[in-house]
């Protein structure tokens, strides 16, 4: 079944598209990541899909019903900010039970609710406090937490760990993948960050200027990869001939082989496990391969030394890979 | 890094000679002569009906201007800060106007509106009376304390952002819940200040009302107005002291009900 549908969805910002007749279908408790670069469109789908933006054309459906017309107030979604959107002038509890306080929900229900909420986002003990008194993941949570309080059809969260530090955030990434697990609730994620898409997602959209380039499980995206924007934007690149290749799917070797390119190494960096040969070619296009730490030490490169490269896989190609004798 | 000993001396000197001299003295010495004679001497002097008239028209005009000050000011600000519409600039302008005109020629512009040769001047035949009456003083009073809610809550309001208003809508809050329970209680910092300022102001309030008011004792007179009056008109300057003191007690106790109203809203 699907939970939200796009429609042909356009949105001017007077001449500028930041919508181009997009078009998506997220299904029933899945976890959908919207990703692009900054400015792709990502924000204003999502505020579309809420309602928090009109769109100049086309409609949004929710759990079958056309909402297009209807207010934020009125679709049964829960929507997280970047940068949380607590209220400041309420506690953690006063936060969380907003939405049920709304809905006039019996004081001893609403009660029980934010207790379990908060236990769920572990936030059990701050009940009392102000959000001026969280931390900034805390505070994230505490926002989750308030979005799940009225059991939306659909959670909204607008690149939620944007604004914390880089550990925060692989943690927090990590617990959101948890708590779908639990919930259920269709999700669907604003990030520009393709690690995080891949990490947590279980369906990704690609955007870029305002269209959907891809949509796809992470590894069909990674794997198959619609186009070169859609495969340069998930993972690193190396340009060999015109063509774009995975840095791991370039095969070094010491000897001219088939289709193989002339390239100067350029550097050798040791990264634990994977070691990285930065090289030049004869048009002077930097390039870099990746490799294990057992292939380079076979391979024994030095800067400035001549190689070959040519897109494979080394464990396919261990005899093209093998020193000439 | 430390202000040596004798530098830090005669700062601190400074700043206190220079309050003592600009404001303490001042208010000390009105304070002294309402006094010099007893408690008994200016408990008359601030009970004769034209001072207790004057006590009911200055509060009337506070409970008539505060609150109309809270709501227009409100609103304008939101409008102000939220609002795209075209003319931003000019309303921007008018709300500074009582800020760039004297309140004389505000007085002197209402006569010409409302007055009998003015404008609505053919209100007065039907026997509403707008100058030389109170509803005259609080148009004036009105003009003059506008701009103070507005450009008191409107960076208030720019700083919060919308974010929490929108966070509330998607919770289901309509426009109403959203203003009542998070725009409102997040600007009551900016708003209290406002009040405050308008308080002080249509108590203290002389160049526009008196033009706008009979300047007759125990008829339409203020107390800033029974001041004045009593100070150069009447020849009696004890009875000025005192109706100055009972202005400054009336401002005192505004400001201490502002200020307990912020701690229960803080608390709350
Ligand atoms: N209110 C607005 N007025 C004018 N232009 C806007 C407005 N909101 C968004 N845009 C433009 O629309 C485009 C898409 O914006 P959007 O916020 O959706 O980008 P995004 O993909 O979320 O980027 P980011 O990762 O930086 O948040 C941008 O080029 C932006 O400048
Ligand atoms: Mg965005």
């Amino acid at each position: 079944m699907t939970a939200i549908s796009a429609i042909d969805v356009n949105k001017h910002y007077g001449d500028f598209a930041a919508l181009d007749n997009v078009s998506i279908e997220i299904p029933d408790g899945s976890l959908t990541a919207l990703l692009g670069p900054s400015g792709s469109g990502k924000s204003t789908l999502l505020r579309v899909i809420s309602g928090l933006e009109v769109p100049d054309t086309g409609r949004v459906l929710i759990a079958g019903e056309d909402v297009t017309a209807l207010t934020p107030q009125k679709r049964g979604i829960g929507f997280v900010f970047q940068h949380y959107a607590a209220f400041k002038h309420m506690t953690v509890r006063d936060n969380v039970a907003f939405g049920l306080k709304i809905r006039k929900r019996p004081k001893a229900e609403i009660s029980a609710r934010v207790d379990e909420l908060l236990e769920i986002v572990g936030l059990a003990g701050f009940q009392r406090r102000y959000p001026s008194q969280l931390s900034g993941g805390q505070r994230q949570r505490m926002a989750l937490a308030r979005a799940l309080a009225v059991e939306p059809k659909v959670l909204l969260l607008d690149e939620p760990f944007g604004a914390l530090d880089a550990k925060v955030r692989e943690d927090l990434r990590t617990w959101l993948r948890r708590l779908h697990d639990e919930v259920h609730v269709t999700t669907v994620l604003v990030t520009h960050d393709q690690e995080e898409a891949m990490d947590v997602a279980d369906r990704i959209a690609v955007l870029n200027a305002g269209r959907i380039e891809q949509i796809g499980s992470p590894r069909e995206l990674y794997e198959e990869p619609a186009n070169d924007f859609v495969m340069s934007f998930l993972g690193p690149v190396a340009t060999l001939g015109g063509k774009l290749v995975r840095p791991h799917d370039l095969v070094v070797s010491l000897r001219q082989i088939e289709d193989a390119v002339p390239v100067t190494v350029e550097r050798v960096v040791h990264l634990g496990f994977e070691v990285r040969i930065s090289l030049r070619d004869a048009d002077g296009e930097e390039l870099s391969a990746q490799t294990t730490r057992g292939e380079a030490a076979r391979l024994d490169l030095s800067e400035g030394q001549q190689v070959f490269v040519r897109p494979g896989h080394p464990a396919f190609d261990a005899d093209v890979a093998a020193p000439a004798a | 890094m430390r202000v040596s000993r004798l530098p830090q001396l005669t700062l601190r000197t400074i700043a206190l000679t220079y309050l003592t001299v600009l404001l303490l003295i001042p208010v000390g010495l009105i304070l002294y002569r309402t006094f010099e004679h007893g408690i008994g001497a200016f408990w008359d002097s601030a009970t004769t009906p034209a001072s207790l008239h004057a006590i009911q028209v200055t509060l009337t005009i506070v409970a008539i201007v505060v609150p109309l000050n809270v709501i227009f000011g409100v609103f304008t600000a939101l409008a102000l800060v939220r609002g795209r519409f075209r003319g931003r600039g000019i309303v921007q302008a008018i709300v500074d106007l009582p800020f760039a005109v004297s309140p004389v020629i505000v007085g002197a512009s209402l006569v010409l509106l409302w007055g009998v040769h003015g404008w609505f001047g053919g209100l007065a035949e039907h026997g509403i009376k707008i100058i030389f009456s109170l509803p005259g003083m609080v148009l004036a009073t009105i003009f003059v304390t506008l701009p103070f809610v507005v450009r008191e809550v409107e960076p208030v309001l720019h700083e919060i952002g919308n974010e929490q208003e929108q966070a509330a809508s998607t919770l289901g809050a309509s426009a109403w819940q959203t203003f009542w329970r998070i725009t409102l209680p997040s600007i009551r910092w900016g708003l209290a200040y406002g009040v405050v300022l308008t308080v002080a102001r249509a108590l203290g309030e002389f160049g526009a009302v008196s033009i706008v008011s009979t300047g007759v004792s125990g008829d339409s007179e203020t107390l800033t107005l029974l001041v004045a009056n009593r100070f150069d008109a009447s020849f009696n300057p004890f009875g000025s002291y005192a109706a100055a003191t009972v202005l400054m007690g009336l401002a005192l106790v505004a400001l201490l009900l502002m200020t307990l109203f912020e701690r229960k809203g803080r608390r709350a």
